[in-house]
């Protein structure tokens, strides 16, 4: 099955749950930014968790759909239409062949993650089917979305859907998508600290225009390491509080590079990665100081939730 | 001998990155001696290395390990794991005598290839000949590689051909690009935005996801320029 891009929209990204193992090559992580809600979303169609899925940042694509396929929107709120048609995200959706898919401007949050059932077929490439836009490989060529494009979806036949088909059940995904003001993530000590000590937690930041896939770039009060000497470059990871001499720290994300030489002044728990995902610029955020205990916990609760919506999920569709 | 410990009690000094990564310093200085034994501590962990371990990664003059998130009941007492597997391993750590073999890379310097070739002659006060000569006299080391898929940064640049970066990178490089900043050289496996001062352009597939070893040098290796003629 085909589906034509029509109209790429900002930055739209095959992704998956992401490309370990390569860091040593200088090969960062890639996959969803927000691994919640496009978890969520193939769980939805029933796809495996971590199946290749469109993600779509701040504007969407027009998509054609060749032969009917059932589809679910997950991640930030947005304008999604079928054929003149609103439809809802958080749940499952059978669109009949023919049908164009328009998804618009998102209304709160950055990314929205399209699963489709049978998941998007690109080359696995080191492991993964996720696009690296620096390395230029995996997903569509390397590449963001362009018009033209075909992308094909390995379904195992005819879905046989008339007409426009919305579950009239859906996820909750709260807390762990929330569009709080201000958002608030969770944040482990790293080898730097900030002077004074509360330079750090006490302010809201103001996530920057030019925040992207390699990190969300913040604005605020100017802060200073305690010690601001020059360092060499050593090896970083996602979630890395970075601080660069304007003292405008950087929350490094999936597509950063492997190494970096600026102080590292915390890490963002994993489990707060998907609101990192969806700061939009201007977005309003503070952190809060964590210990291994808490992350540990957070980590925990949110595999549980995910455990527990996998198993209604799944009732729902065997009952369907 | 050179010692692995770093830290005040003689063990190897070690930083968490979050939830997933360790990070093991043997020092802070770009230092050929100390990334040798960082090569050589990566090999020897290599060797031991768990299942549960999802990437070594070599850097100048520490590494990290990063291991598999970890899924409840058990998250992250991977780490701790991890640590302890790191101090159980030898604290003497020698870096290997034997030499691997020496990667060769034809390069065209100067001209559309190099256009910076003689602005690094000019500071350095030499011909742009004797550039080239120098540059491609020593055999480097691939000290990590960062900043890009397969860009090797490395070791053993003439000290004489040292030059700042570009103070406004260009918005695009050539892939094969060979490029000296501040005290290292590099190649750029990929065209793109860079700062590097270029002084010539190999034809040599740097990285290659495709291949079944993506990328052409591994962190440790030795390599070499080697001059070729032509447009």
């Amino acid at each position: 099955m085909t589906i034509r891009v029509l109209a790429p929209g900002a930055l739209s990204t095959v992704q998956n749950g992401g490309r370990e193992g390569y860091r040593h090559l200088g090969v960062g992580s890639t996959g969803a930014l927000d691994a919640y809600s496009h978890t969520v979303a193939n769980l939805l169609v029933g796809n495996r968790r971590d199946a290749a899925a469109l993600e779509i940042t701040l504007a969407g694509p027009r998509l054609r759909f060749e032969r009917a396929a059932r589809i679910a929107l997950c991640g930030a709120d947005i304008d999604a239409h079928c054929d003149g048609r609103a439809i809802p995200a958080w749940r499952p959706v059978s669109i009949p062949a023919g049908a164009t898919l328009a998804l618009g401007a998102c209304r709160r949050g950055a990314r929205v993650y399209l699963a489709i059932a049978g998941g998007i077929a690109v080359p696995t490439v080191l492991g993964s089917s996720s696009t690296d836009l620096r390395g230029g490989f995996g997903g569509v060529e390397g590449r963001a979305l362009v018009a033209g494009d075909a992308l094909h979806v390995a379904t195992d036949g005819e879905i046989p859907v008339e007409a426009l088909q919305v579950a009239r059940w859906w996820i909750d995904p709260s807390p762990d998508i929330a569009f709080d003001t201000p958002t608030i993530v969770r944040v482990l000590p790293g080898r730097d600290t900030v002077a004074p000590a509360g330079a750090l937690f006490d302010p809201e930041w103001r996530v920057a225009v030019a925040s992207d896939r390699q990190g969300v770039r913040l604005e605020g009060e100017m802060l200073r390491p305690v010690d601001p000497d020059e360092r060499i470059s050593e090896p970083v990871s996602p979630g890395t509080l970075q601080l660069p001499p304007d003292g405008q720290p950087i929350v490094l994300l999936a597509d950063a590079q492997t190494h970096g030489g600026y102080p590292r002044i915390g890490h963002v728990i994993r489990a707060d990665w998907p609101r990192l995902g969806q700061l939009r610029p201007g977005d309003r955020l503070r952190f809060e100081p964590c210990d291994r205990a808490q992350a540990l916990d957070a980590w925990r609760d949110r595999c549980h939730r995910l455990a527990r919506i996998e198993l209604a999920i799944s009732a729902r569709l065997q009952s369907a | 001998m050179a010692r692995l410990a770093a830290g005040t009690d003689g063990s190897p000094d070690i930083e968490r990155l979050g939830e997933d990564g360790l990070l093991v310093r043997l020092g802070t200085a770009i230092d050929p001696r100390i990334n040798a034994r960082v090569h050589a501590f990566a090999r020897q962990l290599a060797a031991s290395r768990p299942d549960w371990v999802r990437d070594i990664v070599p850097a100048y003059a520490s590494l990290a390990v990063f291991v598999e998130p970890g899924k409840p009941p058990h998250a992250c007492d991977l780490l701790d794991a991890a640590i302890d597997w790191i101090r159980a391993q030898p604290a003497d750590v020698m870096a290997d005598t034997a030499i691997s073999g020496v990667v060769e890379i034809p390069v065209r310097y100067g001209g559309e290839h190099g256009p910076d070739l003689a602005a690094v002659a000019a500071h350095a006060g030499l011909h742009p000949a004797d550039v080239i000569s120098r540059h491609a006299a020593v055999d480097y080391t691939v000290a990590m590689l960062g900043f890009a898929p397969g860009f090797p940064y490395l070791l053993g640049l003439d000290t004489s051909l040292a030059m700042q970066r570009l103070q406004t990178p260009r918005l695009r490089v050539p892939a094969g690009s060979v490029g000296i900043g501040g005290a290292q050289t590099g190649i750029y496996p990929r065209s793109g935005p860079g700062g590097w001062r270029i002084i010539g352009r190999t034809e040599t597939v740097l990285f290659d996801p495709r291949r079944s070893q993506p990328s052409l040098l591994s962190p440790g290796d030795r390599v070499r320029f080697v001059p070729v003629a032509g447009p």
